[in-house]
């Protein structure tokens, strides 16, 4: 198989400049936001923003992530990074320097760089333990190019020049205003034997005076004077290096510079959830569903809220599942429980895997989609023009619109503006309609019938803790919805049911006077 | 290049930590007053004194000896002595004096100082060698016999004039020479300052052959930009060879220092000497036993801190107590105990620290510890009560006891009654004794001192304040079993003649 590109078999992958509607109401900017921090070089938000909808093209990168994920691999990957970069630097810094002699050094520079980058990167995949496609193919590229008569002569005759450029030494007399240079004559060096004429007063170790003077590569025109009379006393190797630098300008491979811009993708996103697997917490590579939609996770989260307890409380992990003809998750239970994390959560998941991506759980099986819509709660919107409730409609029925079976629909607390007895008959509608599309959905709602809407509906519920009603648990989990319940409890713990009310007016009941 | 003045074939270690009771011993012996005697006035004198004096537990008899015998040196020759520690003082101060300048972050600037710092030392390595020269034959310790064959070999005339050769050379008549390579973006680096062979003219030629090119470049004279570029790099060529030449001096410095800390101990030692024979006080060198042994027997004993503070002589006392343990001093108010405690005290430290000591004869075992436990006027804490920061220090004390320490008792746990203060000291003193430690305790807790009497197997001795028939104290201590009063009533009485005579006249 001839190589194309890590980042889909055929190539031609070149992601898309604008993220999703969605992104921000799942929390996908910051967790990309994050993944690629450090690396905008690269420019790798692009592929972050488009989602695979084939099913093999999802396998050819998990592959590779796969063979990345915890190997000796991603650490040779990223030695070729950093040798590219380097090489990158190099570069332009021969652009802006004046001085032709120097331009041509950092030229060398960047080659002998470039070439070690790809010798190293070559050595290391052909020892490494390859299973995807994608890294077996750029393996035997990569090998091909490195063995090439043209490579191959690049860096010999640029390792040659740079030796003997370092070989070379020569003196200067400075005196008042005038400099001389000339070839070294093996003169002794006079600091060893100011220090060795001394030493034997030494009663320890003392201070050192060596002056860090700046190391800058410019050169001053004294600089520059200098470095003309030495090649002239070494003209064959200066001219070797001029012809070197006209000749060989393009040396730069594009397969291999564009290899090295979208292995990026899978360096960065591992390198992100590094931090999370350090803690403890778990990844996988998720089965995929499809055609089925059969779906769950064991102990999946939120990566972006876990990312934002960094360092504080332990996120809570939760699991979910759909079989059968189950395709909705109706999610109730008390305010700040954890329902849009889970629902934020379920999206996330099925986006990253139609990256390719592992996503946060211990286990997994989710389903490519077509396409993934949310509708989150917004603060109302003054300049609207129609009010809450219209915009949520007209947003809802835009979405079931373009909706189909294989697409996922993720819904939190909509309907809130208007009366109990709309929100319920307006819900009723939407779901009717979802459940005649057949696609997977999760819809936060404080509308308790909707969980038991149908067979597909399946019921979550954010629990609370049974000591402590009004302590979080973040924990969501498949039972019946029971608001009136947690009503109750919480009651309780304020004291405030029929029994401790009437227990303590009671006992504080004064008639007024 | 070392001299071993304070330790045999070792230098004296200023960092080393003081005993962790450094401040209880400084104020219960008054040491403040023996270290001044020492400084005159001198903040360095004064500090390797404190800690000459204080570090001393760690002493063995053989180091004792040692100091000693330079010690008697220096008494012998108190001139060549002051004069060898003047040199160093000098040199250290000059030092301080050569001016840094603005531009010390240039090499150059580093150089230029270090080449006038290195003329004064040069200068004041001669004149030590001279007096080495001079004075060698009149000093017969091993520290100093070494002191002064180390000056006569390492300051020959050959090396002293190899320093001038080089101070010669460092003012780079022929212009600065230094070889280069090419660096990162060919420009040059590793630019190292090479000593010109000393061949005049042609050299070069011989190296090379007769074409060996040179090429030359001047700056314009208007060219501020080109003249600051060759300075600074003449600057990447001597900055090694500066930093050497600094270090170099550093080195010489560290080796003055090092005198000048040799040294410094017995100039305070000669300050105290001549003091004391000023007034007219004696002075012995001590015979120091094992720390083994129980030995503390001495002759005409005086408190040189007493005999500082009031510059006149004082009281003498005198004691036999080879193979005792625990000496009890009990008897009048102001008759002695605390000064004859203290001057044990001191006996001890100065006798461990190799100095001579205040009395007539004085040999003692030397201990590994010294502790003192006084019963303080106020406690500064608040926080305790006078009873329980008594018992907290003696619980330090036991924290870091030594296996022959000795301890000095001045009127300890007495913060309470007399009959809980005496069963509190007894039970400590019984379990001190039984870890063999020696301890003097000054106590005027009669039921305290009557049932160690009783006790005694031959291993305490009990001394009495003196007092004559007529109530008169001499301040000199008789042996004698403890008795029932302290004569407060004597001090009472005297106070109020006091009174009488003053509104008298």
């Amino acid at each position: 198989m001839a190589f194309r590109s890590i980042l889909s078999e055929n190539g031609g992958f070149t992601g898309s400049p604008d993220p999703p509607e969605f992104f921000v109401d799942l929390g996908l900017d910051r967790i990309i936001d994050a993944v690629t921090s450090g690396k905008q070089e690269y420019g790798l938000k692009p592929y972050f923003h488009a989602p695979l909808t084939d099913t093999g093209s999802v396998a050819y990168r998990q592959e590779i992530f796969r063979d990345l994920d915890g190997q000796e691999l991603i650490g040779c990957v990223e030695e070729f990074a950093r040798g590219m970069r380097a090489m990158r630097d190099s570069l332009a810094l021969a652009g802006k320097l004046s001085y032709l002699y120097q331009k041509e050094s950092l030229f060398l520079e960047a080659i002998i760089i470039y070439c070690e980058a790809v010798h190293g990167l070559a050595r290391a995949l052909s020892v490494a333990s390859i299973k995807s496609r994608g890294f077996s193919a750029f393996r035997d590229f990569l090998s091909a190019y490195a063995s090439s008569g043209r490579f191959t002569a690049l860096y010999e005759e640029a390792k040659n020049i740079r030796d003997e450029l370092s070989a070379i030494k020569y003196s200067i007399v400075i005196k008042d205003s005038t400099i001389k240079v000339r070839h070294y004559g093996s003169e002794p060096d006079y600091g060893a034997e100011l220090e060795q004429a001394f030493e034997k007063f030494s009663q320890g170790s003392v201070k050192d005076y060596l002056v860090k003077l700046p190391e800058h590569v410019e050169m001053s025109h004294v600089e520059a004077k200098i470095l003309e009379f030495v090649a002239l006393l070494y003209p064959e190797t200066f001219k070797r290096l001029n012809d070197y630098y006209v000749k060989n300008r393009d040396f730069l491979d594009e397969t291999i510079s564009a290899f090295d811009r979208e292995v990026q993708f899978y360096v960065a996103y591992l390198g992100h959830i590094k931090k999370f697997k350090d803690k403890g917490l778990n990844f996988c590579y998720p089965q995929i569903s499809n055609p089925g939609k059969d779906v769950f996770v064991r102990d999946g989260f939120d990566l972006a809220l876990a990312d934002k307890l960094m360092g504080g409380p332990a996120i809570v992990c939760n699991d979910f599942y759909l079989e059968g003809r189950e395709r909705v998750i109706v999610v109730t239970g008390p305010n700040q429980g954890g329902k849009t994390t889970f629902a934020r959560s379920f999206g996330q998941l099925h986006y990253l895997a139609s990256l390719g991506c592992p996503v946060p759980g211990r286990e997994a099986r989710l389903f490519i989609c077509d396409r993934l819509f949310t509708h989150f709660e917004k603060r109302e919107d003054i300049k609207g023009s129609g009010g809450k409730l219209q915009d949520d409609l007209a947003r809802v029925f835009d979405i079931i619109g373009r909706a189909t079976p294989d697409s996922i629909i993720i819904l939190n607390e909509i309907f809130t503006s208007t009366t109990l007895d709309d929100a319920i008959f307006l819900s009723r509608k939407v779901m009717e309609r979802i459940e005649g599309l057949d696609l997977l959905c999760v819809w936060v709602t404080f509308i308790d019938e909707l969980s038991v809407f149908s067979e597909k509906t399946v019921s979550m519920v954010s629990v609370v803790d049974a000591l402590d009603p009004a302590k979080r648990t973040f924990k969501v989990v498949r039972k019946p919805a029971d608001g009136l319940a947690y009503a109750i409890s919480i009651a309780e713990k304020y004291r405030l049911t029929y029994k401790f009310l009437k227990e303590r007016l009671g006992h504080e009941s004064i008639p007024h006077a | 290049m070392k001299a071993f003045l304070m330790h045999k074939g070792r230098s004296f270690d200023a960092g080393r930590p003081l005993p962790w009771n450094e401040k209880h011993l400084t104020q219960d012996l008054e040491l403040t007053t023996l270290f001044s005697a020492m400084a005159r006035g001198d903040g360095f004198l004064l500090d390797v004194a404190r800690k000459a004096v204080l570090a001393s537990v760690h002493n063995s008899p053989e180091d004792i000896l040692y100091r000693q015998g330079v010690l008697k040196d220096c008494l012998r020759n108190p001139e060549a002595v002051r004069s060898i520690y003047g040199i160093v003082v000098e040199a250290i101060e000059c030092e301080k004096k050569i001016y840094w300048g603005f531009f010390s972050w240039y090499p150059s600037a580093i150089l230029d100082r270090s080449v006038e710092v290195l003329q004064m030392y040069a200068k004041e390595l001669k004149r030590l060698r001279d007096i080495a020269d001079r004075c060698s034959g009149q000093f017969a310790s091993e520290g100093f016999v070494a002191l002064f064959e180390m000056l006569k070999r390492e300051l020959s005339d050959e090396y002293l004039a190899a320093i001038e050769e080089h101070l010669k050379a460092l003012r780079f008549r022929d212009g600065v020479l230094a070889s280069a390579e090419l660096g990162r973006g060919n420009k040059g680096t590793n630019y190292v300052l090479r000593r010109p062979y000393a061949i005049k003219q042609g050299w070069l030629e011989r190296v090379f052959g007769r074409k060996a090119p040179v090429y030359s470049y001047t700056i314009a004279e208007r060219d501020e930009a080109g003249a600051r570029a060759l300075s600074e790099l003449r600057d990447r060529c001597i900055n090694q060879a500066a930093n050497a030449l600094a270090r170099s001096c550093d080195h010489i410095h560290g080796f003055f220092s090092m005198l000048r800390m040799e040294l410094a101990f017995y100039i305070g030692c000669l300050n105290l000497y001549e003091r004391l024979a000023l007034l007219g006080e004696p002075a012995c060198f001590p015979v120091p036993a094992g720390v083994e042994e129980r030995r503390h027997s001495f002759k005409g004993l005086y408190d040189v801190c007493l005999a500082l503070a009031r510059d006149e002589r004082v009281v003498g006392n005198d004691l036999s107590a080879d193979g005792r343990a625990l000496i009890v001093i009990t008897g009048a108010n102001q008759g002695g105990k605390s000064t004859f405690l203290r001057s044990i005290g001191l006996a001890q430290l100065m006798m461990q620290s190799g100095m001579f000591v205040a009395a007539e004869h004085f040999s003692a075992n030397v201990c590994d510890g010294i502790f003192t436990h006084y019963r303080r006027e106020e406690d500064a804490t608040m926080s305790h009560g006078k009873l329980e920061e008594e018992l907290g220090r003696m619980s330090d004390i036991v924290d870091h006891i030594t296996p022959n320490p000795l301890l000095l008792f001045n009127e300890s746990f007495a913060a309470t009654n007399e009959r809980e203060g005496s069963e509190i000291a007894g039970q400590i003193m019984a379990a001190l004794m039984e870890a063999r430690v020696k301890a003097f305790f000054v106590t005027h807790m009669y039921g305290f001192a009557r049932s160690l009497y009783e006790k005694n197997a031959g291993d305490m001795i009990f001394l009495r304040a003196e007092r004559k028939n007529d109530g008169e104290r001499t301040y000199r201590l008789i042996e004698g079993e403890p008795l029932q009063t302290s004569y407060g009533k004597d001090l009472y009485v005297k106070m109020t003649l006091d009174d009488v005579s003053k509104k008298n006249k």
